[in-house]
């Protein structure tokens, strides 16, 4: 498919979704259960992106420790636990990374 | 009756009192409310429009491909997700999928705001359902809340003009502001992105984007649960047909998370 086509069916879904109960008048509860299965899907998708880029880095499980993308996730796990900062996650991560990288590149 | 109209009275003296050269348009005094509740919300997202930015160009997309994406789509993760199963080389239908589950979330906001916007006019559903974001969500359904609700009154005595319900304009502007935001900071994004040698590893951007995103919020069973689950399943699924690991590990982290939580 066209990526522009592409693009633009994601959008209209989106914005179907984003309209759907605003359009419907909300004469329909949403059911509990919906409800909570909708609030548990960021963190599982969000997740499932994670799990791969970190620990599948040339396409293939590494749990060793020359997987600088592992250390450096885990340490930026314990920064997001800690303070709940993105900004500051997301720089140690990069630092960490930087850093390894830096260190193997010496002669 | 007479409740109604004291209460009527109420609304009106203040705006009555003001010198006409000094009263600003309410409806405009409201839209600059929503736009400035949404500042300090922005500082946060202009990073991660950035990020998509770099991301978008590495990941294979045109400069004007990526900044379209920003307001054809309009939806921070998502967006991040397309250009990464683009640059998997994943087909057409599976990334209009993959992004329908990712803002599967936003029928929740729909749900929820519904019934503010039950007595607005089609082109403004419209326009608001539009700029429904998280960030404008956030902003949008606290002042719904907060303040008091013209329309009922209205309801109750028809013939008496209440004051008008202005709340819409107030999302609008917060909603504006977003918008604004996202599109600035995706164009600041590809700009770098453009810049940026590969050997930065700016792709690492990503993960720590979602993990920042997500482990503040693994605060109850249920969510570490789904979360845990469908990252392990997306291991397993890496290498599923038509790039489809990620939904199949997006199901599989919501029902684990159900399970647990019906058993509490």
């Amino acid at each position: 498919m066209n990526i522009w086509l592409t693009m633009l069916l994601a959008g209209l879904v989106t914005f179907s979704i984003r309209l759907s109960f605003i359009w419907i008048v909300g004469q329909r509860a949403v059911s509990p259960t919906l409800r909570r299965a909708l609030r548990l899907v960021p963190p599982a998708v969000l997740t499932a992106i994670v799990f791969p880029e970190v620990l599948m880095p040339a396409a293939r499980l590494d749990f060793s420790l020359g997987n600088y993308r592992l250390l450096a996730a885990i340490l930026a796990v314990l920064v997001a636990w800690r303070t709940r900062n993105t900004v500051l996650t997301i720089l140690v991560g990069m630092l960490t990374i930087w850093l390894l990288q830096g260190i193997l590149s010496l002669p | 009756m007479k409740s109604i109209t004291q209460v009527k009275n109420k609304r009106m003296r203040p705006r009555c009192s003001l010198p006409p050269r000094w009263s600003v348009p309410p409806l405009i005094a409201e839209f600059f409310r929503g736009v400035r509740a949404e500042l300090p919300i922005l500082v946060g997202v202009a990073p991660f429009g950035m990020i998509f930015g770099v991301l978008a160009l590495e990941a294979g997309l045109l400069p004007i491909q990526a900044q379209s994406m920003s307001w054809i789509v309009f939806a921070g993760s998502s967006q991040i997700v397309f250009s990464q199963l683009v640059h998997l080389g994943a087909p057409g239908w599976v990334i209009v999928l993959t992004v329908g589950v990712v803002n599967l979330r936003h029928a929740l906001y729909s749900a929820s705001l519904a019934p503010y916007l039950q007595r607005l006019r089609p082109a403004w559903k419209w326009l608001l359902s539009y700029l429904l974001t998280d960030e404008a969500y956030a902003v949008a359904v606290v002042n719904y809340q907060r303040s008091p609700e013209p329309a009922v009154l209205a309801a109750n005595e028809q013939r008496i003009p209440s004051a008008p319900d202005l709340r819409h304009w107030y999302f609008l502007g917060a909603g504006l502001a977003l918008w604004s935001c996202w599109q600035l900071s995706t164009a600041a994004g590809v700009f770098l992105g453009a810049v940026i040698p590969q050997s930065w590893s700016l792709d690492f951007t990503l993960a720590l984007t979602f993990i920042a995103l997500v482990v503040p919020n693994l605060t109850d069973r249920p969510t570490l649960v789904a979360a845990l689950c469908a990252g392990g399943a997306a291991l397993l699924a890496f290498s599923a047909p038509y790039k489809l690991g990620l939904i199949i590990a997006a199901l599989v982290g919501v029902l684990a998370g159900l399970l647990v939580e019906a058993k509490a």
